[in-house]
């Protein structure tokens, strides 16, 4: 049967990708996509910015494991979109974003909305493809969730010149996947194995650093049963943020510039770190060469090329976190650690994570820990960027993967609120709030507009401190407090901003207010709505180890 | 430290700007680049010189392989190799100065490839250090332009040890 393109990916995506809601905008080169959606099942949420297309589909990626789509037109449509494929590229987030492209006769010409969209996306997706053929449509668009899904995940970009979205095709989709140059390896080599469970029988003060790949590859239940077995703390980065619950006894926090104090001093003094699905990011380490300076590293990552790229492994394993630990488990042998673990505690009495609580102005940690009380741990927390996501992370201990979404890569302000659009899609059944700064939700404020028309009842706490308070912070620790450009003095009054596009909002300025505020918020169930929650300026995110620093400069509070 | 990589791609649209793009994202400086068809019709070969440690080399390779349209790495350092470059040199000549210059083509068995009232087109080929000892005994001629390609390899049939 013929039909067009158009058509047929959709098709494709339904009925052999599963794919339910995908996320876009329309505009001239995607005419003809739009056109054969009108006739489909398949249903699209119409944001209000690309960038919020593609941060819904990494978020609804992130909080539900399914391979999130995302669609904008060409030129501006896709260098909107790329933003969020950078976000979703340095978090290893599967996404597929279609973009429509001027006409085959048109390219190269300098065309109306035309731009390079191939070329542009090449360093921040796995891959990416432009379809000239239209015979060739549906192999690439199969080869471009399998590569997103597989591997390490990550975005692929589909680019479609808008005749091809129109040209007839008969619908028949290649059988199987066939890349010459693409053949992740899952297995574990069983000699590292081997030799990574004679290092843990040696090691006297081991411990488990459990990173994003932990969740990308569902290996949480095995991670825990790891752990437990070998008695070893773990620790998470930021994006393993989940991957044990964080009231687990053997967990024991995120380490990294602004990790709980105990959480950097235990993997510093560590002998050996089995490292699970981690990049050793410099925000994870620090100055690179001095950390953790006793430790053997045992590393576990799905990608070859992070081995040996930022730290040298004593026993590099490339393999699935969830396969690897699988045999790790079998081979390992008990272990108790108990000098170690006393060590731990003590630090873990000593050097808590603590802010100075007051009784008149509101502090943002005692916001996050009440928000964490109010919804007894179960929310599925999104966070933007900047002194509110550390604190969220700080703050909200976190009990499955899967239930905190950061952009931890890339950072990127404005990445929180449509995440969470994408979050609530995927989960209408849970909480989902955004932990915002009054700099972050500015930057995708526009959204409130999606979600409102969704009836999507995200809720967005902003901690209202009138400054890009990060930066801020920065600028108070390391450039004696010339605060430039980081105060934002004039900001929009956010209740009504909320009540304008149909959400609800409210103002919190005594602390008096708050428990009952939250509760409002959280009892809402048919639209977004926003707290603005005033607190003070000059709070800073404690502890803090300065950029390229080591763990010794390490700033407690 | 130089290493010669040979990279067996698929040949499809965008793979050069693949590889441009990786090395020069990642900051490792491409010295010499050859690229064409192999005796795969789908399969083309880049031959690339690079400037790095082992370590940098591991990675380079590694990242590499992470193009999905990259299917083959090969390092051919310290592997013995038959390696080429090709060179079109065009020399200032005139009758005092002719015989000399052929004197020379003919010790680097070189060969003349277009004569002028003022210059010579001289090919050659070989490996790098060759063309570069050819190109200094030229030189107090006066080089007036020279062209020269990447450098290609190809590994020895036999392993002598």
């Amino acid at each position: 049967m013929l039909m067009t393109v158009a058509e047929a990916i959709i098709k494709y995506m339904q009925e052999e990708e599963g794919i339910e809601v995908i996320f876009g905008y329309p505009g001239g080169a995607v005419i003809g996509f739009y056109d054969a959606l009108h006739n489909s099942t398949l249903k699209h949420v119409l944001v209000r910015h690309e960038q919020g297309a593609a941060h819904a589909a990494d978020g609804y990626a992130r909080s539900t494991g399914k391979v999130g789509v995302c669609i904008a037109t060409s030129g501006p449509g896709a260098t909107n979109l790329t933003t969020g494929i950078a976000t979703a590229y340095m978090d290893s987030i599967p996404i597929v974003a279609i973009t429509g492209q001027v006409k085959t006769s048109a390219i190269g010409k300098d065309s109306f909305q035309e731009v390079d969209t191939r070329g542009i996306t090449m360093p921040i997706t796995k891959h990416n493809y432009l379809i000239t053929n239209p015979h060739e449509a549906l192999r690439i668009i199969k080869e471009a969730f399998y590569i997103a899904k597989t591997g390490r995940k990550g975005p692929v970009l589909v680019d479609i010149p808008s005749d091809v979205f129109l040209s007839k095709i008969e619908y028949s989709v290649p059988s199987k996947v066939d890349l010459l140059g693409y053949k992740p390896n899952y297995d574990p080599h069983p000699l590292q194995i081997k030799r990574a469970a004679q290092l843990i029988k040696e090691a006297e003060r081991p411990i488990i650093l459990a990173g994003g790949g932990v969740i990308a590859s569902e290996a949480s239940q095995e991670l825990i049963k790891f752990a437990e077995k070998i008695n070893a703390p773990v620790v998470t980065t930021l994006m393993g943020k989940g991957s044990i619950p964080e009231t687990h006894e053997l967990s024991c926090g995120f380490i990294g510039m602004h990790g709980a104090a105990y959480a950097n001093y235990a993997i510093n003094d560590s002998d050996l770190i089995i490292a699970i699905g981690v990049r050793f990011s410099d925000r994870s380490t620090g100055k690179v060469e001095t950390f953790a300076p006793n430790a053997k590293i045992i590393h576990i990552d799905i990608d070859p090329a992070e081995i040996g790229k930022n730290v040298n492994p004593y026993v590099p394993i490339v393999a699935d976190a969830k396969r690897a630990l699988e045999r790790l488990v079998e081979v390992v042998e008990p272990k108790i650690n108990a000098m170690w673990w006393e060590k731990i505690k003590e630090w873990k009495t000593k050097y808590p994570l603590r802010y100075r609580m007051s009784n008149d102005i509101i502090k943002p940690q005692y916001v996050i820990e009440r928000i964490y009380e109010l919804t007894k741990g179960e929310a599925i927390v999104v966070t933007e960027v900047g002194q509110n996501q550390m604190w969220a992370a700080q703050y909200y201990k976190v009990k499955r993967p899967r239930q905190f979404i950061t952009s931890g890569g890339l950072g990127t302000m404005g990445f929180g609120f449509p995440a969470a659009i994408g979050a609530q899609i995927g989960n209408r059944d849970k909480i989902v709030i955004d932990i915002a700064g009054d700099g972050s939700i500015q930057m995708n404020i526009q959204e409130l507009a999606t979600a409102a028309s969704e009836r999507l009842p995200v809720k967005i706490f902003i901690l209202n401190n009138s400054c890009l308070g990060m930066v801020r912070q920065w600028q108070e620790l390391f450039y004696e407090k010339r605060y430039s450009c980081t105060l934002l003095d004039v900001a929009p009054n956010f209740e009504k901003l909320a009540e304008a596009y149909g959400a609800y909002g409210r103002r919190v300025e005594k602390i008096e207010e708050l428990d009952e505020t939250i509760e409002w918020a959280l009892n809402i169930n048919d639209s977004p709505v926003i707290v603005d929650i005033q607190v003070n300026r000059e709070e800073n995110v404690f502890p803090m180890i300065p950029a390229g620093g080591s763990i010794d400069k390490m700033l407690i509070d | 430290m130089q290493h010669t990589l040979s990279l067996i791609v698929e040949n499809k649209p965008g793979v050069l700007a693949r590889i441009a793009g990786l090395f020069s994202r990642r900051g490792y400086n491409i010295e010499s680049l050859a690229v064409n068809t192999t005796e795969v019709p789908h399969l083309s070969r880049i031959t690339l010189v690079v400037k790095g440690d082992e370590k940098v080399l591991e990675q380079i390779t590694k990242q590499a392989y992470k193009l999905i349209e990259v299917v083959k790495v090969n390092d051919f350092t310290g592997v013995p190799v038959v390696e080429r470059e090709l060179a079109l040199i065009r020399v200032k000549s005139d009758a005092t100065t002719r015989r000399a210059i052929i004197d020379l083509v003919e010790i680097f068995r070189a060969n003349i490839v277009d004569v002028s009232d003022k210059d010579l087109i001289i090919e050659i080929t070989g490996d790098s250090e060759k063309i570069d000892a050819f190109k200094k005994n030229l030189e107090p001629y006066g080089i007036k332009e020279m062209v020269r390609t990447g450098k290609i390899v190809m590994e020895r049939g036999l392993k002598l040890y």
